[in-house]
């Protein structure tokens, strides 16, 4: 009874409730995202025509891409991005930046050890926990049957 | 041309997080946690190194790129050193990244105050 | 035995507690909105010369109770107790006002409903006779909201169309046993109630049930319907919700389509981007202590039911995969005028 009553108020609010404009925001995130890698391509393109080799160069494109998304974090810039372009800024390694800044310089005054670097990984932790583990159980999987 | 492909690979990438966040009740975190771990089980099968290959940047610097240097950093090192190699290999490719996120992370947070919105 | 209780859950007050001075402060962005004009202060900054938001918000709340207190020709020594709360965790925001206005201090939480919550127990405790004077406030604040609710403010995500923009402002209301001003005259606590809501991103219907059954509620105590009000306000439920809240009570067969209006639609303008509303403590309380107080001393409203909704849920609660509890509690407030 209680759950039939939750379930019927549940399926009423969402046929009540405006649906995020998917169109729109798929535009956003497409071109962003888009703009945001060549972004790093030139970085990348620029980094071999200096002499590097493809993978330095790839990890240079990386760690600048990195720089720029902390810069503009820092500048109360990305999130402006973030508002019209959403997974278009959030998904690109900018967006990874953007979220370890963002709180580490919210919670500064909760001071450095407690604060900035406690909070620096509450959001981006978990990526680096589930990536990391990934890859070292691909490994072992790849280890066992080669 | 290696713009064209990557705007078009990496904006394919971003569509797809689009529409995890519209269409589930997905928080930002849950969809970087998704694309880091599918980045790197679609390199272990095999799937990812031709994306990277046409897509440049467009593939690596979306976070499935993560997990693409992560993974493929893992096979390489058991392939040189053995099966030690699944735990040093991944960190160690992508060694810059995660530092170059821990200094640059940590210097902005200093340098700068969160701004109010308006 | 409860001689004042009214029904299943109305009090009735019979020495009608006056509201004798109001005093509203709001950020910048309320500042913009189309209610300006009534506030009595509007910051420049929402760091309010504090070095955090938190510290920023407590300072709001505590020159809110200052000016207020001022306002009705008193000192905070004047005042027997104040009752107010806030939405930051272990309410610091009230507690360390309190704590430079050394005034009794009675902590609430009620969510976004604690502006009618702290007016609710002041007028009962100045009905029993037991104080001449009490403060009731509460103030919210986006930035510290934000932090401690949802995302870190240079995070860059999206606010889906359903969420609602925390008010920046507090508000506060000094009752007294005496003199003039706007009376309290019925209360009808609300019952906490929780129809499944699970979005954090939806507060308003998580919120309307609540409200429309303390209304529903109301009317079967008082016997009071529509045309005995001139405004029905709910406090922060937005579009959506206040959509919801009126058909909920219409099925009940209360019609309250023509006086319904709801605080955090008022607050904003459609152009000021906070999607479906306003919200938040002082969402309730700026717009009621500062735009439905004016129009109550002026007359232009006779009678009017504050309704101020709370939804009762913490990060913790909504992490473990609870639903949302809404809340709601409705003051009548009348006009002094003579006629009714």
């Amino acid at each position: 009874m209680d759950n039939q009553m939750k379930q019927q108020y549940n399926d009423y609010v969402k046929q009540k409730q405006p649906q995020p404009a998917l169109v729109k925001n798929l535009l956003w995130a497409f071109v962003v995202g888009g703009l945001i890698c060549d972004v790093g391509q030139f970085v990348i393109n620029a980094s071999v025509s200096f002499g590097f080799n493809k993978e330095e160069a790839s990890t240079i494109g990386v760690v600048v891409m990195i720089f720029l998304g902390a810069f503009l974090t820092g500048l109360g810039v990305y999130d402006q991005i973030g508002k019209r372009a959403g997974a278009g800024s959030i998904v690109p390694i900018t967006g990874f930046a953007n979220s370890i800044v963002s709180p580490a310089m919210e919670f500064k005054r909760e001071g450095y050890v407690f604060g900035v670097a406690a909070k620096m990984f509450v959001l981006a932790g978990p990526v680096l926990v589930y990536g990391i583990a990934t890859s070292v159980i691909i490994g072992i999987i790849y280890g066992i049957f080669s | 041309m290696d713009y064209v492909k990557a705007f078009v690979t990496g904006g394919a990438i971003c569509v797809i997080g689009q529409i995890l966040m519209d269409k589930t009740n997905l928080t930002p975190a849950h969809v970087l946690v998704f694309f880091v771990t599918a980045g790197a089980v679609l390199t272990a099968v095999g799937i990812y190194e031709p994306i990277v290959q046409f897509g440049g940047a467009g593939a690596t610097i979306p976070l499935t790129g993560f997990g693409y240097s992560l993974a493929k950093g893992a096979i390489k090192e058991v392939q040189t050193a053995g099966l030690i190699g699944a735990l040093t290999g991944g960190v160690k490719s992508t060694a810059g990244g995660i530092a170059a996120a821990v200094v640059f992370g940590y210097s902005m947070a200093v340098l700068f105050n969160p701004k109010s919105k308006k | 035995m409860a001689n004042n209780k009214v029904g299943q859950q109305t009090l009735k007050l019979n020495s009608h507690p006056k509201i004798i001075a109001t005093a509203s402060i709001v950020g910048p962005k309320e500042g913009e909105g189309p209610l300006k004009e009534y506030f009595d202060m509007v910051l420049q900054d929402d760091y309010f010369g504090e070095k955090s938001w938190e510290k920023a918000e407590s300072k709001i709340l505590r020159e809110t109770v200052k000016l207020a207190v001022q306002k009705a020709g008193l000192t905070p020594e004047d005042i027997h107790y104040m009752l107010g709360g806030d939405l930051l965790n272990q309410i610091i925001s009230a507690s360390f006002a309190a704590r430079e206005l050394k005034i009794p201090f009675f902590g609430l939480y009620g969510a976004c409903s604690t502006m009618a919550e702290s007016l609710t127990l002041g007028s009962i405790l100045i009905d029993g006779q037991y104080a001449d004077y009490v403060v009731a406030v509460t103030s919210s604040h986006f930035s510290s909201a934000e932090r401690q609710f949802r995302f870190p403010l240079e995070h860059g995500n999206q606010r889906p169309p359903t969420s609602q923009w925390t008010v920046t402002g507090s508000g506060a209301m000094v009752v007294a046993s005496g003199g003039e001003g706007p009376c309290v005259t019925y209360v009808t606590p609300g019952r906490v109630i929780d129809l499944g809501i699970k979005d954090a991103n939806n507060m308003g219907a998580a919120m309307a049930p609540a409200a429309a059954h303390t209304i529903v509620a109301h009317f079967r105590d008082t016997g009071f319907l529509q045309r005995d009000y001139d405004v029905i306000a709910t406090g922060d439920l937005g579009k959506i919700g206040k959509d919801i809240t009126q058909e909920m009570v219409l099925k009940e067969g209360y019609d309250i389509s023509l006086v319904y209006t709801d605080c955090g639609i008022e607050v904003f303008s459609d152009d000021q981007d906070v999607n479906s509303g306003g919200s938040g403590c002082g969402c309730s309380a700026v717009v009621t202590c500062g735009y439905f107080y004016d129009r109550l001393v002026k007359g232009e409203i006779k009678r009017m039911l504050l309704v101020a909704t709370g939804a009762l849920l913490s990060p913790t609660s909504s992490q473990q995969g609870e639903s949302i509890p809404g809340i709601a509690h409705a003051v009548t407030i009348e006009s002094m005028s003579k006629g009714r």
